[in-house]
């Protein structure tokens, strides 16, 4: 919505699809940017089209929760499913079996049936009667239409033939001594992706999964790590690709990690619901009822909230190539697993609270307006 | 009306609306503070349109510490000026800074290190014609990437803060300064802040509101420039609060509850 706005208020120029046509799973946006999907719909939603290309993405972490998984996992299957190369460093002692617990794409039947809105699937059943009629046409118009970001399916690992030959890279923290060779390990792959002309042969992607995590020797080295991320956000500015790096903030020292929020294009942070009705087993007993109440309080205030997981929460959204920052109208979204499946983000409902008192109001007032004119025709 | 010429309450506020023929912010340092929540790299650009419009021959020399030339070509364009013309002019010269390391250690000064950095600024400064000497501009994209640079020895950040200051007494040279406030307010002696400060004549900071961000006031500032008044002994701080909406080509300034 954001985006659409800035790009009829600058004068930017209309690619109108001319990259996107050539690669797959990318999408011209304003400015000139180019869009990456971050693998959950409702997140490019709301980003306003995705990760744009160049740009670095933040995710802090809950110390208590494993959330920043979720983002990571639908990250990077997503560019799997595009044969967009990979670089996935962790401190986990092996990566690469982290791949095996990567969702797996839905298809566009399954997708499609799983929208429970009763227009849609009004408008889905004419859509399967032009298919009947178009054919192969309207197969590969709605192939490339959904190409851009999938649905993913987090109970089902994602195929082999996603995951055998194409180029990924995994790197361990605990096997690597210093910052530097990590540093190495992403130039290198940087380097595949160089902006020189206007031709993307390719879009890489970067996940690093808990960068100060204190498995790695260098955890304690804060200026060498702000270094390592400083480069990195400079090479990406030169290449076709995105990094996401989810940290846990309460590692860092505050100042530490408020240089590292500096240095995000976008900063998105994820928690846990706050208590969920799990009684303290220490302490006294009052104190163990004021959590029980605390969470039947949320519960009542929020809608939906017993398929929630947690919290997303954006505190950034990147601008590149301009200067006007993206104000959204809400920053914290649950994050919900629909049909314990797929993972959807929605704004926090409030239950309404006396909200019917003012427009009640105004239909008696036309009501009875009205009403006084028949009254003032009827003589 | 001219949207070049039409001062605004940022200009007003730093003084950029006296069109006496000198460059108004000669000889000072403007400190630029913002945080997470709300960016003040536009005043940068709103310094930089103001440096290189059409009927000024100010010359503008920016150390990119964060941002890439075509991030920066791009939104000026929008705002009216060109510059790439204007880096062919010489009007406009970029260092690009962004993989700058300055290995750690007083000692080794390495050939990138921020000493030759400056070598290279101060003889930009001093090559340049007598007649554009006068209204130069220096800006430091993010001092805070310049610690990081430094690998944290702020020490050499600010020794090069000082020698671009030195400048600005013997040159007139303007000094613009981008940094985050965050970073240091939970320090119990944020020094490198203060010292910053202190050697800022005017201040420009940039909050978020209290209430969080709207769609239409995207935040409020406080300009404060130190002894503003000329004659000596009679020094007066001055202070401006506004808030602030930006836009792709331009920035509307007003006071709180005054738009219109």
């Amino acid at each position: 919505m954001a985006a659409n706005k800035t790009r009829t208020s600058g004068f930017s120029r209309n690619f109108s699809g001319t990259t996107s046509s050539q690669t797959p799973g990318i999408k011209s946006g304003p400015n000139g940017t180019i869009f990456v999907s971050s693998g959950i719909p409702d997140l490019d939603k709301i980003l306003g089209g995705g990760f744009p290309l160049g740009s670095l993405v933040m995710v802090m972490e809950d110390a208590e929760a494993p959330h920043h998984m979720l983002l990571l996992r639908n990250f990077m299957s997503q560019g799997l499913v595009h044969n967009q190369p990979l670089l996935y460093a962790s401190p986990a002692k092996d990566p690469r079996g982290f791949l095996g617990t990567l969702p797996s794409p839905v298809l566009s039947k399954e997708n499609k049936s799983r929208k429970d809105d009763p227009e849609q699937d009004k408008g889905l059943r004419i859509a399967w009667q032009y298919k009947k009629y178009f054919g192969e046409d309207q197969h590969i118009h709605r192939d490339a239409k959904q190409e851009f970001c999938n649905d993913f399916d987090l109970r089902k690992p994602l195929e082999r033939q996603f995951l055998s030959g194409r180029r990924v890279d995994c790197v361990s923290f605990q096997k690597i001594s210093n910052i530097a060779t990590l540093q190495d390990h992403c130039s290198t792959f940087l380097a595949q992706f160089r902006r020189n002309d206007g031709n993307i042969s390719g879009v890489g992607r970067l996940a690093i999964q808990s960068l100060c995590a204190p498995q790695c020797e260098y955890s304690n080295m804060e200026w060498e790590m702000l270094s390592f991320i400083r480069s990195l956000k400079g090479m990406l500015q030169s290449s076709y690709a995105v990094a996401v790096i989810t940290f846990p903030p309460s590692l860092l020292s505050p100042s530490s990690s408020k240089r590292w929020q500096h240095m995000a294009d976008t900063l998105l942070s994820v928690k846990a619901i706050p208590v969920r009705c799990m009684p303290l087993v220490f302490g006294p007993s009052s104190h163990r009822m004021i959590v029980a109440d605390e969470d039947k309080e949320l519960a009542q205030l929020l809608t939906g909230y017993q398929d929630m997981v947690g919290l997303l929460n954006v505190h950034k959204v990147a601008r590149m190539n301009t200067q006007v920052p993206v104000i959204l109208e809400a920053t914290t979204f649950s994050i919900k697993l629909q049909k314990r499946r797929f993972l959807v983000l929605e704004c926090l409902n409030q239950a309404p609270i006396d909200g019917s008192s003012g427009s009640s109001y105004g239909t008696t007032a036309s009501c009875s307006g009205s009403s006084s004119k028949t009254g003032t025709l009827d003589f | 009306m001219d949207p070049h010429r039409s001062p605004n309450l940022l200009d007003e506020a730093l003084g950029l609306d006296q069109s006496a023929g000198t460059w108004p912010l000669g000889g000072r340092v403007v400190l630029v503070e913002d945080c997470v929540e709300t960016s003040g790299s536009f005043v940068l650009y709103q310094i930089i349109k103001r440096a290189l419009s059409p009927n000024s021959s100010n010359v503008v020399i920016f150390l990119a510490f964060s941002h890439s030339f075509s991030h920066i070509d791009r939104i000026l364009r929008k705002l009216g000026s060109n510059l790439v013309a204007q880096r062919d002019n010489s009007r406009f010269f970029f260092f690009d800074m962004l993989m700058l390391q300055c290995p750690e250690g007083d000692e080794r000064k390495g050939k990138d290190g921020l000493v030759e950095l400056y070598r290279k600024v101060q003889t930009l400064v001093s090559s340049l014609p007598e007649d554009k000497k006068k209204c130069i501009t220096i800006m430091v994209d993010d001092v805070s990437l310049m610690e990081v640079a430094t690998n944290g020895s702020s020490d050499h950040a600010l020794d090069f803060l000082r020698y671009c200051h030195t400048l600005t007494s013997e040159f007139g040279c303007s000094l613009v300064l981008l940094n985050h406030e965050d970073i240091y307010s939970g320090l119990l002696r944020p020094t490198f802040l203060l010292q910053m400060e202190y050697l800022a004549d005017v201040m420009v900071k940039a909050e978020p509101l209290a209430t969080g961000l709207a769609s239409d006031v995207h935040g409020q500032m406080m300009v404060l420039s130190k002894g503003v008044c000329g004659k000596p002994g009679n020094l007066m701080n001055k202070m401006h609060n506004f808030q602030f909406r930006i836009k792709e080509n331009t920035v509307e300034y007003f006071y709180p509850g005054r738009r219109t």
